[in-house]
């Protein structure tokens, strides 16, 4: 039911000066570490199962996986082109595209009748989109691969955008609109990122009433016409025999046009105006701290430097963060975060600590001291060996499943990253030393340039935020637009 | 690059919140005979003098393993007053042993019940209701907070996380449910020993260190999760309401008054009760082979102090007799769900409730999604799911809905009492009832491709069933389920009186209602 630390992969980053520099000398106090003695034999080789790379003469990138322990075949074909791309009049237009395109089906089947069909079998061809990609996926028992494959392609070349639902999904994004200030975590988040990358950026601007109302079937055509030009990416894994599937793809595939390169987009990345944040929330009795700032992007060679910070900062349960605000103090529950990096632009810097109300002040404080402390405490070698053993030795839970190994190569090819980037990377991590850390978080940690960001019940809020001594207190307007309704009426919703 | 749905407002509440969500969890189909074959040349089973279970399922793919731990004691098992006490002795398995986690636990002992004979004398002042002395409570406050000074000073913190995760360990958690406690990990395949003596010892040899500070970590997470979550607290009222004597009504983190005074001398005393090995299932999957690590598993795991299964709860929940119905009037989105009393996972019917729950909620092709969401368009999502909040005893068959813009919880509760109605006036069609028993099938098949989760429902269906072989054998009750007998099961529980609701109604915000002091942030338009 609950578990003992929330989100631990999305953010935890910790902290702990004090923690840093007592527990070495409490570890030489301790007189015996009988687990030091159990033997660690050699590993069992192992080399991860790549898949066959297929490029096509038009460009379109094909990956099999072979996996023969259960009778499934599952694919995915993706396309370049997500809500980053959107015109903002039109905001939540691909989250609508990735509904209906799906549930309205083809020319041949309608939406309905492929629910019919599919679920039947216990097969799924579903289709979705996100802020840089949209894609058609399916899955089936072996047994009926051909049939759901023809099935999931004909949905890709032959979509029919049904205006009925179109409105299914757009009365879906509209609950999701008007519901988006009832929890407090959606909040922060949200918040959050629109202070680092500012609230009108490709990278957040959120989906209004108005928005989702502008988008028209002919938009969704117009999209789907658009992107389908664009460089695809095939993955198919499972029990299937590789040169039957090989012919099929290329069948399918190679009779496309040569694939349009997509143009390079120029995104500013300012970060956020330094200073202090709030939303006020009356019906909760714990406060969302979000301390953010810009973060760089995986391409950077700074990025197996700033890994190792991240862990000290916030990796796990030895981490300073935790160590500091949860075990320490009792502060919080969910505390962690670090410096983001994406793959083909800036993430941002994010430390989230959830505390009581009346303690909003002291969390942020120890959570902001941590994050100084980067620069300020210098690093010790037990927090380094600490954080390589920690990502070296889980290293290998990323290819340990055949279906890890195909998403790993995919994600590597959409952002044009090499296909040996994980054996690189890894590299790179051996070799981070003290100084790589110290200098990374000198360079990228930058205490007056971040954001604190809090969502709570003001008048619990005691001392008040003020007392960060961060200068003036700004509200953030989260009201939700509601245009062309009457007030009072359906959709209401409070901020 | 990765599918978002939108937002499943209770599923992503009712996936966090109940782990233990066991049975339905992997849906059970029947196997084909040679599906159980296959497996029992994999898995090697074992249960030690002291009466634990172990659990070997060799699948050497790649060079690691994950396991899980699985006590069937959970929050049911918290004494009355001491709501929140099984998932507070969660926490405290983390904290270490005699030998990890201290400096000098000799020491660190004599401290340790300092700390207990502190906290005894100042909670036994601050529960006075009549001449409680307010400068004592302060003075036994202090005495407390500086026996637990002391007791930090051997304290080396979360080393025993720290030396799983420098040696590997991925996903490192551990969940507690009403039913049972669940601890569980990944590591590579070399640290299978280390693996052994760390968790062995924590089920063994559990130290009470840093509780106190642990219990305010443990209010946090309620705040997060309950207090500071509308669905949150309606789920809570909505199980309070609907139970009258068994203990799946009460708040399972724990009511905050509770949680508070519970102390670590309770904790050890719920650990020495229920953590003993004929209560203990412990499954490993990967690449393991039972030969050679069997009497390492062995030699570790017979540490845990023998005993017998500890008695199940007296408690059953009478019959109800009147509907109940809650109404929650805040400014947050209106929300409805709806409960009725259904028996254990042991019943006989137990598949049908799992084929009703199919038929109603799964996917597109659902009664409820093609009712409410598809044709009369009033709902964003509307599933019925079970058993709910456990399955050990009597539990829910539960209905909800999210009603879009411009509905109301009303309108949602007819619509999902009609499609009921259905189900109890006619049969399901003979493709629905299909489509279930393929379904079910092909969902455990999916499910034998993960370490992680074939590790969890091993344990379960052996502490469950007695016997792993369950998981597959469940093809069978899966197999016999009739349109009659859904139509049966339907007629039998979904009665009024035999139902408890709960509905947030959304108040408008009180007219100019910007917040003292932060005039533009106020929720008026």
């Amino acid at each position: 039911m609950r578990s003992m630390m929330k989100g631990a992969s999305t953010i935890l980053l910790a902290t702990a000066t004090l923690a840093a520099i007592a527990s070495p000398s409490v570890l030489t106090a301790q007189q015996s570490k009988p687990w030091e003695k159990i033997p660690i034999p050699a590993m069992h080789e192992f080399k991860p199962h790549q898949p066959t790379r297929i490029q096509l003469k038009n460009g379109i990138v094909v990956f099999l996986q072979e996996d023969h322990e259960l009778p499934f075949v599952s694919g995915s074909v993706v396309i370049p082109g997500g809500e980053r791309d959107v015109e903002p009049a039109k905001a939540g237009l691909v989250g609508m595209y990735g509904e209906a395109w799906r549930t309205s089906g083809t020319e041949k089947m309608s939406g309905d009748a492929m629910d019919d069909f599919l679920e039947a079998k216990a097969a799924h061809v579903e289709t979705g989109g996100d802020i840089d990609s949209t894609e058609v996926s399916w899955d089936s028992l072996k047994g009926d691969a051909n049939q759901v494959f023809e099935l999931a392609m004909d949905l890709l070349f032959h979509p029919k955008f049904s205006e009925e639902k179109l409105q299914l999904a757009q009365q879906q994004a509209a609950a999701g609109i008007v519901r988006r200030n009832d929890d407090e975590g959606a909040i922060a988040t949200r918040e959050a990122s629109k202070l680092v990358y500012g609230a009108n950026s490709p990278y957040t601007r959120q989906p209004e009433l108005a928005t989702i109302g502008a988008v028209t079937v002919a938009d969704m055509q117009a999209w789907h016409d658009r992107t389908l030009k664009g460089k695809l990416i095939v993955a198919i894994a499972g029990d299937f025999d590789p040169a039957a599937m090989e012919a099929k793809v290329r069948a399918t595939f190679e009779r496309l046009p040569t694939v349009a390169a997509s143009s390079p987009r120029h995104d500013e990345f300012k970060g956020p105006t330094p200073g202090v944040y709030f939303i006020n929330k009356d019906d909760v009795n714990q406060s969302n701290v979000e301390i953010v700032g810009l973060g760089t992007d995986r391409r950077n060679p700074d990025v197996p430097a700033l890994a190792v910070m991240n862990e000290i900062l916030g990796g796990g349960f030895g981490s300073r963060l935790f160590q500091k605000v949860r075990t320490e103090l009792g502060l919080a529950y969910a505390v962690g975060g670090g410096l983001g990096f994406d793959y083909d632009h800036p993430g941002t810097l994010r430390v989230e600590v959830l505390t009581k109300s009346p303690s909003t002040v002291d969390a942020t404080k120890a959570a902001l001291t941590e994050i100084k402390g980067l620069t300020a405490e210098p690093f010790s070698d037990v927090e380094l060996k600490r954080a390589k053993d920690n990502i070296l030795n889980s290293f290998l839970f990323r290819y340990d499943t055949r279906d890890k190994v195909l998403a790993e190569r995919v994600k590597l090819e959409f952002y044009g990253y090499p296909a040996d980037y994980l054996e690189t990377y890894r590299t790179a991590l051996e070799k981070v030393s003290l100084a790589d850390v110290t200098q990374a978080a000198k360079k990228y940690i930058q205490p007056a340039k971040l954001a604190v960001l809090v969502v709570g019940n003001e008048p619990e809020i005691k001392p008040g935020l003020d007392s960060l001594d961060m200068g003036a207190v700004h509200p953030v307007d989260i009201t939700i637009k509601q245009p062309q309704r009457p007030a009072g009426t359906a959709g209401q919703a409070r901020q | 690059m990765q599918n978002r749905a939108y937002p499943r407002f209770l599923k992503n509440f009712v996936a966090a919140a109940a782990a233990a969500l066991i049975i339905a969890a992997l849906p059970i189909a029947t196997l084909r005979a040679q599906d159980l074959k296959s497996f029992e040349q994999k898995i090697t089973t074992k249960v030690l003098s002291n009466g634990l279970t172990l659990i070997i399922c060799s699948r050497p793919d790649a060079p690691v393993f994950s396991y899980n731990t699985f006590i069937d004691a959970g929050d049911v098992d918290d004494p009355t007053g001491d709501s929140g006490l099984a998932h507070m002795f969660e926490h405290l398995a983390f904290k270490g042993t005699t030998e990890i986690g201290t400096t000098d636990y000799a020491a660190e002992k004599v401290a340790l019940a300092k700390v207990e004979e502190t906290n005894k004398a100042y909670e036994a002042e601050y529960l006075k209701q009549v001449g409680k002395d307010p400068k004592k409570l302060e003075e036994l406050h202090k005495a407390f907070l500086e026996a637990q000074t002391e007791a930090h000073k051997y304290v080396v913190p979360n080393q025993f996380t720290e030396v799983a995760e420098q040696n590997g360990a991925s996903g490192l958690n551990a969940s507690t449910g009403l039913d049972d406690t669940q601890y569980y990990w990944s590591m590579p395949e070399n640290r299978l020993e280390l693996w052994a003596w760390l968790e062995s010892a924590r089920l063994a040899d559990a130290v009470p260190r840093e509780f106190y500070k642990e219990r305010d970590v443990v209010l946090e997470e309620r705040r997060m999760r309950t207090d500071s979550n509308p669905i949150g607290r309606l789920v809570e009222q909505f199980l309070a309401t609907a139970y009258v004597a068994h203990n799946y009504g009460r708040s399972s983190v724990g009511w905050p008054s509770e949680v508070n005074q519970l102390s670590a001398t309770e904790a050890m005393e719920f650990h020495s009760k229920y953590y003993v090995g004929g209560n203990i299932v412990v499954t490993v999957v990967g690449d393991v082979d039972a030969k050679t690590a069997m009497p390492i598993l062995e030699k570790y795991f017979s540490k845990v102090p023998a005993g017998p299964k500890p008695e199940d709860l007296t408690t059953v929940e009478p019959r109800q007799f009147a509907e109940k119905s809650l109404i929650i009037r805040e400014q947050t989105q209106p929300f409805y769900i709806e409960g009725y009393h259904r028996p254990s996972y042991h019943d006989p019917d137990d598949a049908v409730y799992d084929a009703i729950q199919d038929i109603m909620s799964n996917g597109r092709v659902s009664r409820l999604y093609r009712s409410l969401v598809e044709q009369q368009q009033i709902a964003a999502e509307a599933e019925g799911f079970s058993p709910f909040p456990g399955a050990k005893y009597p539990n829910l068959f539960a209905f909800y809905a999210v009603p879009l813009p411009g509905h109301t919880p009303a309108e949602m509760r007819d619509a999902i009492h009609k499609e009921i109605d259905k189900l109890k006036s006619a049969e399901v069609t003979d493709a629905e009832l299909q489509m279930y028993k393929t379904r079910a099938r092909a969902d455990l098949l999916r499910g034998l491709a993960d370490n992680q989760g074939l590790a969890n429902a091993l344990s379960e269906y052996q502490t469950r069933y007695g016997d792993w072989r369950e998981l597959f054998l469940q093809l069978d009750r899966v197999d016999k389920v009739t349109k009659a007998d859904i139509r049966r099961v339907a007629n039998r529980i979904f009665v009024g009186s035999n139902r408890t609701s709960a509905e947030i109604d959304t108040e408008a915000p009180p007219a100019g209602a910007g917040k003292p002091g932060d005039g533009k942030n106020g929720g008026a338009e």
